[in-house]
C-alpha cells in the first residue's frame, strides 16, 4: 500500500464568524495527484494552506509526512516545508529579483552549493517548465501571467519536494496557457515530483490530471473519487457546480 | 480592542526577534546593506535637522537668558538639551519616521502580495530573514547618526552664538566643556540605541501585519508614522527616568 503523504481528518477553520472548513477529511497517497474543486470562496485556498501550515485549523488534524502539523512550532514547520513545493495563484515572485535569483532562492538558502551548481539547476528546473536561459536576468513584471507560473513551478521545484501545492495553476490565464500549464503538471510527475495537490475551478485541467477528484461546496467535500466517477455522480450540488449553474 | 491586539502582536514579534539574534554569517550582508539604506542615505535629513536645531534652540537661549544675565551658561545649557534630547529625539523621529515607513511599506507590500508566505513556503524563517537585520542595523546607525547630530547641533550653536551674538568661540568652548559631562553625551547615545530597536520593530510589525491589498498599505504606512513619533516621545519619558535613576 502507497505511503500517505497527507492526511486531513474532520478539519474545520472559521475566519471571524465565517464558517470556511465545516469538517474536510481526505488522504493523499504518494503517487496520487488529488484535484479539490469548488467555486469562488469555497475554502480551496484555505484547505491548501492548512496542508501547508500557513494557517492552523480551528479543529480537527492534518498529518503531513506523519507529522501533525497543527502541533508543531513555525520553526519545525518550516524543516517541514522545505519537503513541499507550494505554486501560488499569483506566483509570489520576489519582485526585486530577477527570475534567476528567485529560483536559486532556495539553494542559497538551504544548500552550500557552489554558483556553479546553482546556476545549473536554476537552468535546469527553468528547462523542466519550458523556460530557457533568456529569461534569467527578467524582473518578475516582464514576465507574463503565464511565465510568472512556470517560475514559480521552477521555484518550487528548487526544494526538491516530495509534493506539490498547486493554487489554481491556471486561474487567470489564456486557454493556451492554462492547457500548458495543465500538461506540465502531467510532465512534472513522471520523474520530478509525483505527488500533488491542485486546488483548482477549472474542469477541464482536473480532467487533465486528476487521479482522483473532491468537490468542495459549504465548507465540506460533496464529493470524492476518480474523476470518472465524480463527473457522473448524481448529487444534486456537484452537479450544479459541474454544469457552471451553482450559486 | 485594536489596540491591545496591536501591542500584543508588537510584543510577540519582539520576542522571535530575540529568539533569532543568532543569525548564519550569509546574513550578515544584509545588514551591512540595512546599515547603508538605512544611515547613510538618513544623513542629509538628520544633519540638516540638528544644525538648523541647534541654531534655533542656541539663539532662543542666548535671547532669554540675556534677559536674566544668564547668557554665560548659552553654551553648556544648549549641549546638553542636544545631548541628552533634541540630537537622540529628532533623530529617531526624523530618521525614524523615514526609515520605518519605507520598512513597512516595503514589508507590506511583501506581504499583500503574498511573498512573505512564498518565503515560509520556501522553508525560510522571515524573521531572521526580514527583521533580525534591520533591527541589528538600526542598532549600529541609530547612535552613528545620534553622534553626528549631536556634534553638528552643538557645532551650529557655536556658529550662530559667534555670529549673531558675537561669542568668543574659547570662551564658549571652554564653558560648555565645563559643565557637559561625558554621561551626558552616553545617556543620549543610550537612549538611541532604543530609539532604533523601537522605530524598526514598529516599522517591520505594521508591514507584516498589512491587510487590504494596496489600500491597508497605505493605511499602514501613514500609521508607522505616527506609531513611531509616539513611540519615541513616550519612551523618551520612561528612558529619562530609568537613566536618571541610574546615572544621576
Amino acid at each position: 500500500m502507497a505511503q500517505t503523504i497527507v492526511e486531513a481528518i474532520d478539519v474545520q477553520k472559521n475566519f471571524d464568524a465565517v464558517e470556511v472548513l465545516r469538517g474536510v477529511s481526505f488522504a493523499l497517497a504518494k503517487g496520487e495527484t488529488l484535484v479539490v474543486m469548488g467555486g469562488s470562496g469555497s475554502g480551496k485556498t484555505v484547505l491548501l494552506r492548512l496542508v501547508a501550515g500557513l494557517i492552523r485549523p480551528d479543529a480537527g488534524q492534518i498529518r503531513v509526512f506523519d507529522h501533525a502539523i497543527e502541533r508543531l512550532s513555525e520553526e519545525d514547520l518550516l524543516l517541514l516545508r522545505r519537503r513541499m513545493g507550494f505554486v501560488f495563484q499569483g506566483a509570489a515572485l520576489f519582485d526585486s529579483l530577477s527570475v534567476y535569483e528567485n529560483v536559486a532562492y532556495p539553494l542559497r538558502e538551504h544548500t552550500s552549493l557552489g554558483e556553479a551548481e546553482i546556476r545549473e539547476r536554476v537552468v535546469r528546473n527553468l528547462s523542466l517548465v519550458g523556460l530557457g536561459s533568456e529569461v534569467l536576468g527578467l524582473l518578475p513584471a516582464e514576465l507574463s501571467g503565464g511565465m510568472k507560473k512556470r517560475v514559480g513551478i521552477a521555484r518550487a521545484l528548487s526544494v526538491e519536494p516530495e509534493v506539490l501545492l498547486f493554487d489554481e495553476p491556471t486561474g487567470g490565464l489564456d486557454p493556451t496557457n492554462a492547457k500548458l500549464v495543465g500538461e506540465l503538471i502531467r510532465e512534472l510527475r513522471a520523474g520530478v515530483c509525483d505527488t500533488a495537490i491542485v486546488v483548482t475551478h477549472d474542469i477541464e485541467l482536473a480532467k487533465a490530471v486528476a487521479d482522483r477528484v473532491a468537490v468542495l461546496i459549504a465548507g465540506r467535500f460533496a464529493t470524492l473519487g476518480p474523476v470518472a466517477a465524480v463527473l457522473e455522480t448524481t448529487d444534486t450540488a456537484v452537479q450544479a457546480f459541474l454544469a457552471g449553474e451553482a450559486r | 480592542m485594536r489596540t491591545v491586539v496591536w501591542y500584543g502582536g508588537l510584543g510577540l514579534l519582539t520576542g522571535r526577534v530575540l529568539r533569532s539574534l543568532a543569525l548564519p554569517p550569509k546574513y550578515f550582508r544584509l545588514i551591512l546593506r540595512e546599515i547603508e539604506s538605512m544611515g547613510v542615505q538618513s544623513l542629509g535629513v538628520a544633519l540638516t535637522a540638528a544644525i538648523f536645531t541647534g541654531m534655533v534652540f542656541t539663539i532662543q537661549s542666548a535671547v532669554n537668558m540675556a534677559r536674566f544675565g544668564a547668557e554665560t551658561y548659552v553654551g553648556p545649557v544648549a549641549a546638553l538639551a542636544i545631548l541628552r534630547e533634541l540630537g537622540p529625539v529628532l533623530t529617531a523621529i526624523l530618521v525614524g519616521g523615514k526609515v520605518a515607513s519605507g520598512i513597512t511599506a516595503e514589508l507590506g507590500s511583501m506581504k499583500v502580495t503574498e511573498q512573505i508566505d512564498a518565503l515560509r513556503t520556501l522553508g525560510v524563517n522571515y524573521v531572521k530573514r526580514l527583521v533580525v537585520p534591520r533591527v541589528l542595523a538600526s542598532l549600529v546607525v541609530f547612535p552613528l547618526l545620534t553622534v553626528l547630530t549631536d556634534a553638528v547641533g552643538v557645532l551650529g550653536g557655536m556658529v550662530i552664538m559667534s555670529v549673531e551674538r558675537g561669542a568668543d568661540l574659547y570662551a564658549y568652548w571652554n564653558t560648555t566643556t565645563y559643565w557637559v559631562v561625558p554621561k551626558d553625551f552616553f545617556t543620549g547615545v543610550g537612549k538611541s540605541v532604543f530609539f532604533g530597536a523601537i522605530v524598526t520593530l514598529i516599522g517591520c510589525y505594521n508591514g507584516l501585519s498589512t491587510e487590504g491589498g494596496t489600500e491597508g498599505l497605505g493605511r499602514a504606512t501613514t500609521a508607522t508614522v505616527v506609531h513611531v513619533t509616539m513611540g519615541v516621545i513616550v519612551s523618551d519619558f520612561f528612558l529619562t527616568k530609568l537613566f536618571l535613576t541610574l546615572f544621576y
